[in-house]
């Protein structure tokens, strides 16, 4: 046995304390808790720093950026077809829609209009592409509050609509599929059939979804009356989309204000709104958005016209002179772009205004004095895409 | 030219509500509305516009570098070629977009009226030595994060802001990106090779084009 003098054993000891001290922060007012930027409720790379105090949160600060790209300065070197590319992958899970508004603030300030056949093609892969966010929506949220079987019907049935995709554009996840003046490519043989067939699907899941999630009494529970938003909070915050939309706020770019190059005006169907304002609320609009999208899309396979799939266009493309805003309803809500254009074949500045950005800047508010589980209720009913908010 | 009479009527509204610093407007018939202001009239600007217009929704605020690109169209390439011994081009001059502009920095904002379907773009002077302005987040609380990018990468500073702090950027990083005459360093380690790459489009004019690659 080595002997240790006293002396030493003190010096060691109180080494170790240093130690352990020069780690601990330690704070009056409740602890600090990370969540992410690795979790499931993130949705990829978002870290909520939450202070509590025992299960309270008093105050909740996202910290994005992790997932930044800045397509805004990428947009700046290139032509505006290859713009298209980039911005695919702002919203990753209803990528077509993201390139709608480009195309469509372009095709306003080159004065060029889509032929009826492209418009309604496009508005079709427009809700498309909303009924495979959605539908993942509904799966990711049954996920987060611990019902996993939902979770797995939506990849399931999320496959329908993404073979429909696929079988148009060629990709399930980037179509780049949209120009300036119409479309790359028709639709190809008996695709409306098997779209009609999709569409039936996605209907069944949503019927699926209400009785798992929507009659279930622990997701009630978990999002009835939590993270309330009134509609002016909703309004000055600029929250958008369903998130809006349940927070009474009748409003629906689809519908009001709708860019010209898309057929909704030839179709019918129900702006969902809610009273509540809560979680469920949000996601209830969304169920119903879903069940409406399918009408849409059924609608307008009835009435495709027939015709070209482009207008005649310049083969290099050089957009005039002028500043352009379009915006759209989006899956996440409403998307736009604000292109500054100096007649060349870059644009000069091209604004994005996701959906997600402004719908995540709520969090601080309505996280405030909220309990710890709540925050996870609240994110995943505010429903964000990363990509949607860093760009 | 059709005349608008919503947006002349915002805007005359707008005029005699903010008196000489409405210094700028431009209307698209039946589309869309610009109105310019002084940079002292923003936070007043903003108010009018909630309160009397009854935009109450908040749509963005971001910043326009009007600098024209010193790398020219192709950004840092060009400054390669200039090692390799190319001719310098003369960057353009600077001209400003709708409802004009004495700065090169310019911030921009949109908000909207939900109920009576329109919105307007309001736009402000950022002086170039004193790049300063009032924060907007008394008034739309939803400018807080996009004044934080704004102040991130264009280098505007808003007065009284609560929490003006990096959005994206690490805590250390120095310049803002969003700049024109920030250099995009993606291109300065390899040129890029889509510059010369135009996509042929059906029914485009060159038709045996299509016939080729589709």
């Amino acid at each position: 046995m080595t002997a240790v003098s006293d002396h030493d054993q003190l010096a060691a000891m109180a080494a170790q304390a240093n130690d352990a001290r020069a780690n601990i922060e330690f704070e009056d007012d409740g602890m600090t808790l990370n969540i992410g930027p690795q979790h499931p409720a993130t949705h990829g790379t978002l870290r909520i720093v939450a202070k509590i105090d025992g299960e309270q949160v008093i105050s909740a600060e996202p910290i994005a950026g992790y997932m930044h790209r800045g397509y805004e300065k990428l947009t700046e070197v290139r032509t505006y077809p290859q713009v298209t590319t980039l911005i695919n992958r702002i919203d990753w899970l209803g990528s077509f829609a993201n390139e709608v508004p480009f195309i469509l603030a372009a095709e306003k300030l080159m004065d060029v209009e889509a032929p009826p056949r492209a418009q309604h093609i496009r508005t079709i892969l427009f809700e498309l592409s909303r009924l495979a966010n959605i539908s993942l929506f509904l799966g990711d949220l049954a996920i987060q509050l611990g019902g996993l079987s939902l979770g797995f019907y939506s990849f399931r049935d999320r496959e329908f609509v993404l073979n429909q995709i696929e079988a148009v554009t060629g990709g399930r996840f980037h179509p780049n599929f949209d120009r300036i003046g119409g479309l790359k490519d028709d639709l190809p043989k008996g695709w409306i059939a098997e779209t009609k067939v999709a569409m039936e699907k996605m209907r069944s899941f949503c019927d699926e979804a209400d009785d798992l999630l929507f009659g279930n009494e622990i997701f009630q529970k978990r999002t009835r009356g939590i993270g309330v938003i009134p509609a002016d909070v909703a309004k000055s915050y600029g929250l958008s989309g369903p998130n809006a939309r349940a927070s009474g706020i009748d409003w629906d770019l689809r519908r009001d204000n709708c860019p010209p190059g898309l057929a909704y005006d030839k179709v019918d169907w129900k702006v969902w709104t809610h009273p509540d304002g809560d979680a469920f609320a949000r996601s209830w609009i969304r169920l119903q958005e879903t069940r409406e999208a399918t009408r849409i899309v059924d609608q307008l396979l009835d009435t495709i016209p027939s015709g070209p799939i482009m207008a005649k266009v310049p083969r290099i493309i050089k957009v005039p002179e002028g500043e352009a805003w379009v915006a759209t309803e989006n899956p996440l809500g409403e998307m736009g772009y604000y292109i500054v254009s100096k007649g060349d074949l870059v644009p000069f500045r091209v604004k994005i205004r996701s959906a997600s950005f402004n719908n995540v800047s709520i969090v601080p508010w309505v996280c405030r004095g909220v309990y710890v589980p709540d925050v996870i209720s609240i994110l995943a009913s505010l429903y964000f895409i990363l990509g949607d908010i860093d760009r | 030219m059709a005349t608008d009479e919503l947006r002349e009527g915002l805007l005359a509204t707008l005029r005699a509500e903010l008196g000489d610093a409405v210094v700028g407007s431009h209307i698209r018939p039946g589309d869309d509305l610009w109105v310019r202001v002084t940079a002292e009239a923003w936070l007043t600007a903003g108010e009018a516009v909630k309160a009397t217009l009854g935009c109450t929704y908040f749509d963005f605020l971001s910043a326009i570098d009007w600098l024209p690109s010193p790398f020219g169209r192709d950004m840092d390439s060009q400054e390669d070629l200039l090692v390799s011994g190319a001719e310098a081009k003369e960057p353009p001059a600077m001209t400003t977009g709708y409802a004009g502009g004495d700065t090169r920095m310019q911030v921009f904002a949109r908000v909207s009226n939900l109920e009576r379907h329109y919105g307007v773009t309001l736009k402000v002077d950022v002086a170039d030595d004193d790049p300063t302005l009032p924060t907007w987040v008394p008034v739309y609380a939803g400018a807080n994060w996009h004044e934080r990018e704004a102040w991130e990468m264009y280098g505007i500073t808003f007065v009284g802001h609560p929490h003006l702090v990096h959005m994206y950027l690490p805590g250390d990083f120095e310049g803002n990106p969003m700049r024109k005459d920030f250099p995009l360093l993606a291109r300065r380690v390899k040129p890029w090779p889509g510059i010369v790459d135009v996509e042929p489009m059906p029914g485009g004019t060159d038709d045996e084009e299509d016939g080729e690659s589709e």
